[in-house]
């Protein structure tokens, strides 16, 4: 019953256009998109044949607030795709709009044919009026065998949950077993809308490198929605900085030191930003390296504000 | 026991029972109980009908119910008025036009309180046919939705970006519950039919480890509170239809307690 074609591949009739001319980010570059509402009315440049989601000149208005303006984004295999910017900028809508689940007014989108997706949404509220145990729930991704099943729970350090209720998890062994229902679908693509809501700083570092790792091993592309630059960095790829269009976009150092994104976020964040990137420069190199699973025998990363979905 | 009347209204119960629990145990997971109030009520449009154009009245009414929820559709796409006024309204409008309706066919002489609240010791055997042809169909859809709508019940937007076509499934449970409860008013009446979905699944949710746990548990009260509620209307004269609802409060306040009085949420 679960159609996955219908939802996917929306503009397939370009599915078969040829290798489109170079859209090549070499590492270093950087990409300065200045506001043009031409835009609009000016042919978009093809999709990029490789993507797994490409969409091109998104544009979305909701309650006559322009939301998007003019969007280009690709996600390529294996590339982790950070995309940040303040509150109200647009991201979840454009993450919406990526995943088939909202309509642009004008542009876009095209997934890969067959493409599965894992998705970690932004706000994950456990309904207690169904009984759900954790692993009945990650199934509920795709029908997995045992051993998929406590291998991915593995994976996300919750192994020791799968009989747990899910309504008895706290915010952080939650956000886990929504990352591990997403990965039992052994997905092309991650999706990760600030999937750290309730969570400490510790618990959201764990989190990304957890992601960086899995990517390494999977070869999944990743499209992480952040509000912080800090923590995501040493696991990017890429950074696209957005202000409901694209602001700059890049490898971490360099959008960190573009005056747009200093302009964003304040002079303050980018200095930060600087420091941060100093005193952790290893921690990029060794990013690919396997590591210990996080949570098992750590104490759990956990935020009293948020214990679960209540 | 053994007299045919009997018989028949416990396999009608019965019978209602195992297609009711599934779909009552959704019906709460997706909070839509006053939608299912709302379509039952309508059902005494049918009736009104049925009776005045001398049609079969479960397919009369399983008629307005299917256009009824077609208008739900269509009425849910605006948001001047919030959706649960807006089954209030429909609702009472339905019972408004439905009382006034049977008046009229019939005189005030017309047994209302039969289609209000059942009359379950009055089924036929082509009653039976329906109620199990009918249940049997949407049992059937149920079970070939079921992954598909427990996992955009959980959470919508994470079913339709993992590919579940939404929508359509949506559409084969208001459809599945535009039948139930057609088939349904003839044994509990359009003011309990939705007791009967809702309250099984209630009283099965504190037991319930798993979704499908609470559909079981839900099936096993609603056909022990069918066999109950008839001995209890026999024993003491009262009404068939109340007397199950009775019952079926009475299994849930036994299951609900404990779990208030330990404090557990």
């Amino acid at each position: 019953m679960e159609s996955r074609d219908a939802a996917r591949d929306r503009t397939s009739h370009d599915a078969d256009r040829p290798l489109a001319p170079a859209a090549h980010r070499e590492h270093g570059d950087l990409d300065h998109h200045h506001h043009h509402h031409a835009d609009a009315t000016t042919d978009p440049a093809p999709h990029d044949a490789n993507a797994l989601i490409s969409a091109r000149s998104l544009w979305l208005s909701r309650a006559g607030r322009t939301i998007l303006q003019g969007i280009d984004i690709d996600i390529a295999p294996n590339e982790i795709v950070t995309l940040i910017g303040p509150n109200g900028a647009g991201k979840t809508t454009l993450v919406r709009v990526l995943l088939g689940l909202e309509t642009p007014d004008k542009g876009t989108t095209r997934r890969k044919r067959g493409l599965v997706v894992g998705y970690v949404p932004q706000r994950f509220e456990v309904d207690r009026a169904i009984p759900l145990t954790v692993s009945r729930f990650v199934g509920l991704g795709r029908r997995a065998e045992d051993d998929d099943m406590a291998r991915v729970l593995g994976e996300v350090g919750a192994g020791q949950l799968g009989d747990r209720q899910l309504s008895e998890l706290s915010g952080g062994e939650l956000q886990r077993v929504v990352l591990a229902r997403a990965l039992v679908r052994a997905p092309d693509v991650l999706v990760l809308d600030e999937p750290v809501r309730g969570v400490d700083y510790v618990g959201e570092a764990e989190l990304y490198t957890l992601i960086g790792r899995l990517r390494s091993e999977h070869g999944f592309g990743v499209l992480l929605v952040s509000h912080d630059l800090h923590v995501v960095m040493a696991q990017s790829d890429r950074v696209v900085c957005l202000n409901r269009h694209v602001c700059c976009s890049g490898v971490p150092q360099s959008v960190a030191q573009h005056p747009e994104y200093a302009r964003l976020f304040g002079p303050q964040a980018a200095r930060a930003f600087g420091l941060y990137h100093h005193s952790h420069d290893h921690r990029h190199d060794l990013a690919g390296e396997p590591r210990p699973p996080p949570a098992t025998g750590r104490p759990e990363a956990r935020s009293d504000s948020q214990s679960d979905g209540q | 026991m053994g007299e045919p009347f009997l018989l028949r209204a416990l396999f009608a119960g019965i019978g209602l029972a195992i297609v009711a629990a599934p779909l009552g145990c959704f019906v709460v997971w997706r909070r839509m109980a006053y939608y299912g109030e709302t379509v039952a009520q309508a059902g005494l449009i049918g009736i009104a009908a049925g009776l005045a154009l001398s049609l079969n009245l479960t397919a009369s009414v399983l008629v307005v119910t299917l256009a009824v929820s077609a208008l739900l559709v269509l009425l849910s796409r605006q948001q001047m008025v919030p959706f649960d006024s807006l089954l209030g309204l429909l609702a009472h409008a339905a019972l408004a036009v439905g009382v006034i309706a049977a008046a009229l066919v019939r005189g005030p002489q017309l047994d209302l309180m039969a289609f209000l609240f059942g009359d379950i010791f009055a089924i036929t055997a082509s009653d039976l046919q329906w109620i199990y042809i009918g249940g049997a169909v949407a049992l059937a859809a149920l079970v070939y939705v079921w992954r598909p709508l427990l996992s955009l019940s959980v959470h919508e937007d994470l079913a339709a970006a993992e590919g579940t076509s939404t929508e359509r499934v949506k559409l084969v449970f208001v459809l599945v519950l535009a039948l139930v409860v057609a088939i349904a008013i003839k044994i509990v009446g359009v003011l309990l039919t939705i007791a009967f979905l809702i309250m099984p699944a209630a009283a099965a949710r504190p037991l319930s480890e798993t979704p499908e746990q609470m559909a079981l548990f839900a099936a096993i009260f609603g056909a022990l509170s069918v066999a109950l509620g008839l001995f209890v209307s026999l024993t003491f004269d009262t009404p068939g239809g109340p007397s199950i609802v009775l019952i079926l409060a009475l299994f849930f306040a036994a299951a609900i307690f404990p779990t208030v009085l330990r404090g557990r949420r």
